[in-house]
């Protein structure tokens, strides 16, 4: 670690602000390397807290459908493969789109960053769209999470014992994960709002390789809902 | 903190002098503190918050005491009674003893100790109390618009069908949990990244270890409470039917879900607690700690553990005899760093020169507190044991041993070897004492009783009970007024220390680690005014010249010991 830069920046802290350094380097960091790893670090374990909030959601999906397999079977036909696995494409594209967002701000090529980020957000909205059509075609119909479960027309068949679980659990965590895509959203609109006033550069482009990591881990979490909530 | 007021205390007139300047004076204003980044003040204000909260959750608990000095009812009615021990435990474990000593000393000393500026995210650390404040004035709704009485636990379908308030208290705790995943988040990359050269691992304090694997259980352990209280939110608001039986869910799996956190939560309780006791030890003994490595790594290997033992509590639950029988063992090794832990701090003490300062005596009273509550927690681990004593008094008085003589005495010692160094100034010494002595009486001779009245069948979360059990209660209720009058004796002379203490020396207790070594009392916003090089252990006392000067004997003291007679003397403690 390079001690003498920390010294002669100790000097003067008031005031001034950033004398001689790069001025996205925060005072208590020694260097932008440790500034960027500290910041991923942070980020994977931000992940980390993620991915176990959703294993309680798996462990409950775990359960029931070890006790329940019957109703499971029945009630998972209620779920459209072919919208799902439209879906999963959607996001598999939209994480490479970001991917590339982040190889372009390295090699420096702002406006294809700007271009990939807008692809990706453009992604994450055809799967909220698509999502939306699933949602409200079963509601249509009477599936609701909970109590109001009351499935008619197609779906009659599908009254039967621990299938409220079922659909408790699919909503419940297709709609924090989707909850996750909105906030992902959001980070994207705010990344292109700093990329058009060219706040990124090869240098610094932190807030563009955290938004790639969350946004590659919103997509693995789907990468499991699909097949478990779809497909067996 | 205003230095006219120094004279009063004195007897000579002061020369008016400069204040140096420090963290406490270099801005002055409200907004100055509410929207500080610097970890010295966020850790201050955590202690004013939590010394709130502590105050609030400590008086629902007298009168839960009070109400069970006779039978029958006797200041309030049932209904009252069941949310008062509510609100007291959950006002207690998830907005006090959870967030107190990692918020306040961790976030105050752990940068001192690694010769860091700041944490790694200073935004991130005040966005956690504002967190903290927001789950904290949700607790406060939930208590305004209805009764919440599911006791701390939310046990389903009680909490599943009780009160709409239960929707606020879930909220309140969810989000208070992310509070606690910022402040472990930040710690764990602060302590990877930020630490100053040639502090390598085995360099690094053992409060700071500690911190270590307690921020490791809060990143891990804190989700798991989000979605379980997520989806008991849910529960309550649409019956999505994961927990209520009625619709076919499993209440076991809430129980599992609940204990999977709050199981490991206790290691987030107890482990900072077993941080501040080596440093303690280790100071006070004038000794190296021994056993450093052994004491660093049982912290993680309690913290690892802890993830495997939630079953433990659901022994009398309908868990299958297999898992009880592993939960059971697993609980047994615990005990085994634990042990580790309590013979090493016996051992740093042994032909040590020990000085009995408050926050040693603090310490000590530790080893014997948390090794009655560590014992008792291997009694109710024993299975056929746990099926008489579950539900008893003798769980709650094995839990207060553990909380509360092994968490909140250690962060009262931590408060008071550490007070020198947050606010400057020295906290009256005799009445320190005096103070621990009534809080170790009082302690023991509340909580002692109710070991006795759980093992003689008084269950738990009763408002009344039956007549023999009278004398023990009446004991328990009277003790518990010598410990709180021990409590606020501290808060009255901290309180004054405060702004009529004498000055506090740079290193008053003589320790070793860089917050005493290298930072003035208060210190530096920036803490550190050159970037330390760090070229010994942190206990190596023989090696600390800075501290003691370059022939010292190895027997130097601070000067925290003495009051100076003469106003010279005084101006020479500066």
């Amino acid at each position: 670690m390079a001690t003498t830069t920390t010294e002669k920046q100790d000097v003067s802290h008031e005031g001034d602000g950033h004398g001689g350094h790069h001025p996205r380097l925060q005072h208590h960091f020694v260097s932008l390397d440790q500034q960027f790893s500290s910041a991923k670090l942070g980020m994977w374990l931000f992940l980390l807290t993620e991915l176990l909030l959703f294993s309680g959601m798996f462990v409950a999906y775990a359960v029931y459908f070890n006790w329940y397999p019957e109703t499971f079977a029945i009630t998972s036909e209620a779920l459209d493969w072919r919208m799902g696995f439209i879906n999963t494409i959607v996001l598999l594209a939209s994480s490479l789109t970001v991917a590339l967002s982040i190889h372009f701000v390295q090699k420096g090529q702002i406006k294809a960053m700007l271009w990939s980020l807008g692809a990706t957000l453009a992604l994450a909205g055809v799967f909220l769209v698509i999502k939306y059509f699933e949602y409200t075609a079963k509601f249509e119909y009477g599936i609701y999470p909970g109590a109001a479960f009351d499935p008619s027309g197609p779906y009659a068949h599908m009254d039967v014992p621990n299938a409220i679980q079922y659909f408790s659990i699919y909503f419940v965590m297709t709609g924090i994960h989707a909850f996750h895509v909105i906030v992902g959203m959001i980070v994207f609109i705010w990344l292109i709002w700093r990329g058009l006033r060219n706040h990124f550069n090869p240098e610094w482009y932190t807030p563009v390789e955290l938004g790639g990591l969350y946004w590659h881990f919103v997509d693995l979490i789907w990468i499991f809902l699909f097949p478990l909530l779809y497909l067996i | 903190m205003d230095s006219s007021k120094e004279t009063q205390s004195g007897a000579a007139p002061e020369t008016e002098h400069q204040e140096p300047h420090n963290y406490l004076n270099h801005a002055k204003t409200i907004k100055s503190w509410l929207l500080t980044l610097d970890h010295k003040r966020i850790g201050v204000l955590y202690a004013v918050t939590l010394a709130v909260v502590f105050l609030i959750a400590g008086l629902l608990a007298m009168a839960v005491r009070v109400e069970l000095f006779v039978p029958g009812e006797t200041i309030m009615d049932n209904d009252t009674y069941n949310q008062t021990f509510t609100m007291h435990g959950i006002m207690m474990v998830f907005l006090f003893i959870v967030p107190s000593i990692p918020a306040i000393l961790g976030n105050f000393v752990l940068p001192l100790h690694l010769g860091a500026k700041d944490v790694a995210f200073p935004r991130l650390n005040l966005a956690s109390w504002y967190v903290y404040m927001t789950g904290g004035a949700l607790v406060v709704t939930a208590l305004l618009v209805g009764q919440v009485d599911t006791g701390w636990t939310f046990y389903t379908p009680y909490s599943s069908s009780g009160d709409m308030a239960i929707l606020y208290m879930t909220m309140a705790i969810f989000i208070a949990g992310f509070s606690s995943i910022f402040t472990g988040l930040n710690f764990i990359v602060t302590i990877h990244k930020m630490r100053a050269p040639g502090l390598t691992w085995n360099r690094l304090p053992l409060f700071v270890w500690s911190i270590y694997a307690t921020s490791i259980v809060m990143v891990l352990a804190t989700p798991v409470i989000g979605i379980t209280m997520i989806l008991l939110f849910m529960e309550r608001l649409l019956q999505i039917g994961i927990f209520d039986p009625a619709l076919g869910g499993d209440p076991i799996l809430f129980q599992h879900f609940f204990w999977f956190y709050s199981h490991p939560a206790v290691y987030i309780m107890i482990l900072p607690a077993f941080g501040i006791i080596s440093e303690l030890m280790t100071t006070f003994s004038r000794q190296r700690i021994f056993g450093y490595k052994a004491i660093a790594l049982s912290s993680v290997a309690i913290a690892l553990l802890g993830f495997l033992v939630w079953g433990h509590h659901m022994f009398v639950s309908g868990q299958s005899a297999i898992s009880s029988i592993v939960f059971s063992l697993i609980t047994y090794l615990i005990g085994i760093p634990s042990g580790i832990k309590i013979f090493n701090w016996v051992a740093t003490m042994y032909k040590g020169s020990i000085w009995l300062q408050t926050p040693m005596l603090y310490a000590l009273s530790f080893l014997f507190l948390f090794t009655i509550g560590g014992l008792t927690g291997i009694m109710v681990g024993v299975l056929s044991v746990d099926v008489h004593l579950h539900d008893t008094y003798f769980v709650v008085s094995h839990f207060h041993y553990v909380m509360m003589g092994g968490t909140v005495i250690a962060l009262l010692g931590g408060m008071h070897y550490w007070w020198p160094k947050i606010t400057g100034k020295m906290y009256n010494e005799t009445l320190g004492k005096i103070a621990a002595g009534l809080i170790f009486i009082g302690f023991n001779a509340t909580f002692f009783p109710q070991l006795i009245l759980g093992a003689q069948g008084m269950p738990r979360r009763y408002a009344t009970y039956v007549e023999e059990f009278t004398f023990l209660h009446q004991v328990s209720t009277v003790s518990s007024f010598i410990l709180a009058a021990g409590l606020f004796l501290v808060l009255g002379y901290m309180m004054h220390s405060m702004f009529f203490g004498r000055k506090a020396s740079k290193n008053p207790w003589g320790g070793a680690t860089l917050e005493w070594t290298m930072t003035t009392s208060p210190p530096d916003p920036h803490n550190f005014t050159r970037t330390p090089i760090i070229t010994r252990g942190p206990y190596d006392f023989h090696l600390a010249d800075e501290v003691f000067g370059p022939r010292h004997t190895g027997d130097g003291a601070g000067d925290g010991a003495t009051e100076p007679a003469t106003p010279a003397e005084r101006e020479a403690s500066r």
